[in-house]
């Protein structure tokens, strides 16, 4: 099973078959295992790893720190939660340190951001105050380099 | 340069004649054909880890640039003992062990430092390209020991000792095998091993794919009873850290032979480079768990070209070690030279015409898997297409019968 995971994490395109082939087992317990995660939530989504800043879409992303008050028995879970449900937000931690979430927010422009910040993320009830620091460039993401050069330079034919 | 004149005859009439490398005629080939897909390339597609490049990039900054102790620097030979103690064999870091340029340069020294004219050296075949004119240059006489697909590309004791005679003195050894990708099963070694013993023999085991390993474990033959003293061990870093062009590799052995080899070594290269051995260092301590993910990945790769051969109908040995299978192209009618040519030619796909490896590697080509999946599956598929057109059905793939006898299975080597 981790070893499913892994291929699929490397590369969720493979098929099956492939993995089968790979993992010399058969395509049938394949399909079953992934099935199985699948269900159980394991495997969340299928998706593609996007340059948009290649694709030529202006983009911007943002970190933003927020300090929130912890609810009794809820702890973080009921901020973060009115936070995730927001499309704007691509991702949300909950972080040792000064600060207590960590939100990735993703805007057209800096105005919009700063829009969604000061009226709906700093307004919700338990959010202390909020930090935002704007991504400046990504070199780096999920493991990939975005802007990869290293290319294969080996010898066409050696021993 | 301006010159009417061959200088041929000035040149040692030994090196006049050992020929060119037959992968050079083909490489030639390959590079004037544009879009190719290489299978024929000998070394891993993998970069060296970074935290290796970065221990190296930190002894330059350091000022690690001097010669070393011919034998190497200590704290890496002291390393490589320890490596080698895992497969419970005992060598001293001070005078047991030689660090040297790549591998193919400690197989130089070992052949160098032992064989006399005349001497006799036993090569199973196909070969790595260097052994023979290695063997030659130091006026021995290669001594082959054929080896086919269905005898799993290996040797059998008997086979090495109906070719002994009284000037036989060598035993070359490579398994994991370059190019057929075999492996030797413990009790065949073992029994070698007892042939070796009863007529005296040296045994030079080339073990740089030992790491690369994927049906059973990977016995050396020099951790048999009997058999450390009697052995020259050779390994490196090229292809289990992804290191080739660092070129670094190590001689393992009795004090007199280390001591001779380093007595040629001391001479001709005075010692490895230093950036290289510490680069090693870092490899050897902390290198094992990418290096275990780079097995991993060669040997999901390797099934999934297995499968491919199979589909395509080239029987072919399952391969149990290094990076190459090494299928029987007969059926297409083509010779060795003509399928690789033409599959060049009309598909684009390099493999290395199989007689590049000596005379019994007629009918087959080398295909490496150190290549990306996607090239992988691609040129696999152009192959499909060429070897349909010369009407090869899918047939059964040639199983190793004996490897399944010999290991619980296949698993997977770094599981």
């Amino acid at each position: 099973m981790k070893e499913v995971l892994e291929i699929l994490e490397s590369d969720a395109r493979l098929s099956a078959d492939d993995i089968a082939i790979m993992l010399n087992k058969e395509k049938a317990e394949v399909q079953e295992v992934i099935k199985e995660l699948e269900n159980n939530k394991i495997i969340l989504k299928y998706i593609a790893l996007v340059n948009w800043e290649k694709a030529g879409e202006e983009k911007v992303l943002a970190m933003i720190e927020v300090r929130v008050a912890p609810q009794r028995d809820k702890g973080f879970d009921t901020a973060a939660e009115r936070i995730y449900r927001f499309p704007q937000v691509r991702s949300v931690h909950l972080m040792s340190g000064d600060y207590d979430l960590a939100v990735f927010v993703e805007g057209k422009n800096m105005r919009e951001v700063s829009h969604f910040v000061s009226t709906k993320l700093a307004t919700i009830e338990g959010v202390l105050s909020t930090m935002t620091h704007f991504i400046l460039k990504t070199y780096k993401q999920d493991g990939v380099v975005l802007e990869d050069v290293e290319k294969d330079r080996r010898l066409l034919v050696s021993p | 340069m301006n010159t009417n004149t061959s200088w041929d005859k000035f040149v040692n009439p030994v090196v006049r004649t050992i020929p060119w490398s037959g992968i050079r005629k083909f490489f030639d080939l390959v590079v004037e054909t544009p879009g190719v897909i290489s299978l024929g390339v000998g070394e891993p597609d993998f970069v060296t880890p970074w935290h290796i490049r970065e221990a190296c990039i930190y002894s330059l900054e350091k000022g690690y640039t001097m010669y070393t102790s011919n034998f190497g620097l200590l704290e890496l030979r002291q390393a490589i003992a320890q490596e080698l103690s895992c497969t419970g064999l005992e060598y001293s870091p001070k005078n047991e062990i030689l660090v040297t340029v790549g591998v193919s340069e400690a197989m130089d020294l070992a052949i160098r430092a032992l064989v006399s004219p005349g001497d006799e050296v036993l090569l199973p075949e196909p070969s790595y390209v260097s052994y023979a004119p290695c063997i030659t240059l130091s006026g021995g006489k290669v001594v082959s020991l054929p080896t086919t697909m269905e005898g799993n590309f290996r040797i059998s004791a008997d086979q090495v000792e109906s070719a002994i005679t009284h000037r036989t003195k060598l035993l070359l050894l490579c398994y994991p095998n370059n190019p057929t990708g075999a492996v030797m099963d413990r009790r065949t070694l073992t029994e070698i091993a007892e042939v070796v013993q009863k007529h005296n023999l040296i045994v030079i085991a080339d073990d740089i794919y030992e790491k690369l390993t994927y049906i059973g474990e990977h016995t050396c033959i020099a951790a048999l009873p009997g058999m450390q003293e009697r052995t020259i061990l050779l390994n490196g870093f090229s292809k289990s850290y992804a290191m080739t062009g660092w070129r670094l590799g190590y001689a393992a052995g009795n004090p007199d032979f280390i001591g001779y080899m380093t007595k040629i070594h001391q001479y001709t290269m005075l010692c490895a480079p230093i950036t290289a051995q510490m680069a090693a260092i870092e490899a050897l301590r902390n290198g094992r768990p990418a290096m275990k993910n780079m097995v991993r990945e060669y040997n999901r790769r390797r099934l999934l070209v297995i499968h491919a051969l199979r589909d395509i109908g080239l029987p072919c040995l399952e391969p149990g070690g290094a990076f190459y299978a090494f299928p029987d192209i007969s059926g297409t009618g083509l010779s060795s030279e003509e399928f690789a040519a033409r599959l060049l030619q009309e598909e684009k796909v390099a493999v290395v015409p199989g007689n590049a490896f000596g005379p019994y590697g007629e009918g087959f080509v080398r295909c490496s898997y150190a290549a990306s999946m996607e090239d992988l599956s691609q040129a696999f598929r152009r192959m499909a297409k060429f070897v349909k057109s010369r009407g090869v059905r899918p047939r059964k793939i040639f199983s190793a019968v004996a490897e399944k006898e010999a290991s619980p299975g296949p698993k997977e080597a770094a599981g």
